[in-house]
């Protein structure tokens, strides 16, 4: 369906949460959100290989993919949606669905565990999606600053790189303030071929 | 973050969920995650069985909620739930509201990241 600007009609709208596993996806949607994070689950056939030992056989499992979510009214006719991404690797196609018509992502980084990072930074350079990286200052974690995060993870310059608590709601809010500026230069700096 | 740890266990099911759409795992339209529902007029003179999935979703639609909410609060799986809202669309029971999509123009978009922005400041 789309969007109609001219009579300001009612719109519903996304930000992408990513970051790997425990890296507190959940905990910034529940900062902001109006509601406590609800979870929709995918199914998912997969062809299991080598896990049915007696027999050799190849079998069929569905198995659910889980994703948090959560909701924030902006304004009578306008909804945002934050979802978190599903962490485990071999579930990245559902990523697929979730970055159509978001207007960006925010990549949750843990200092201690940076591999978990690469792969969602690779991932949305390669769909042109705006994101910014936004490292959750755990308690316990080392003292890296922004600077050393984005030359580890090879960030470009443009790139915001910022810290978060991704517990704390005004923390998240910036979080979010930040993509959503970043995207709307993003747009202006692209040619309107979209 | 127990709440997180859950996403990783991915567990065999035992019902077939598909069966709620007598097999179809294809929606009749294109379903962003996101996109809220609107209940149409003729919903409300339609009846559905006690207890159908169908009058469940038009019932909580009555509040604004998306594809994401319907398949979250009725318990039932995304594409299910992509399957049951394409009918009631198709039926012309219910209307998808806007979002940002492929058809989506750069004023359009920049229209909707403006609004998006200036909500997110009010906060």
């Amino acid at each position: 369906m789309d969007y109609a600007p001219s009579n300001r009609n009612s719109a519903s709208t996304k930000i992408v949460v990513a970051g790997g596993f425990g890296v507190g996806k959940t905990t910034f949607v529940g900062a902001v959100s109006e509601i406590d994070p609800l979870r929709t689950e995918a199914l998912v056939t997969q062809e299991s290989e080598g896990q049915d030992d007696i027999s050799k056989v190849q079998s069929k499992h569905t198995t659910t993919v889980a994703m948090d979510f959560g909701r924030i009214t902006l304004a009578e006719n306008l909804v945002l949606y934050l979802f978190g991404t599903p962490g485990q690797r071999r579930f990245w196609f559902m990523w697929d669905d979730l970055v159509k018509g978001a207007i960006g992502a925010v990549v949750l980084v843990d200092t201690r565990r940076l591999d978990d990072s690469f792969a969602a930074v690779d991932y949305f350079e390669a769909k042109g999606l705006p994101f910014i990286v936004a490292i959750n200052q755990f308690d316990d974690a080392g003292q890296f600053g922004p600077d050393e995060i984005r030359e580890a993870l090879a960030i470009p310059s443009h790139i915001p790189v910022i810290t978060v608590d991704a517990r704390d709601r005004e923390s998240a809010k910036h979080a979010l303030v930040r993509i959503t500026e970043f995207a709307l230069t993003q747009l202006t700096s692209v040619p309107a071929t979209a | 973050m127990a709440t997180e740890e859950r996403e990783e266990a991915a567990a065999p099911r035992l019902v077939r969920p598909y069966a709620l759409t007598s097999g179809r795992t294809e929606s009749a339209v294109d379903l962003p995650i996101e996109a809220t529902l609107e209940v149409q007029p003729s919903a409300k003179t339609a009846t559905w069985p006690e207890g159908d999935l169908s009058g469940r979703i038009i019932e909580l639609c009555a509040a604004s909620q998306s594809v994401a909410e319907v398949s979250a609060k009725l318990h039932i799986p995304l594409g299910v739930a992509r399957v049951l809202l394409g009918d009631l669309i198709s039926a012309g029971h219910l209307k998808t509201r806007a979002t940002i999509s492929e058809n989506t123009t750069t004023d359009e978009r920049r229209d909707l990241i403006e609004r998006t922005l200036s909500g997110l400041r009010a906060l």
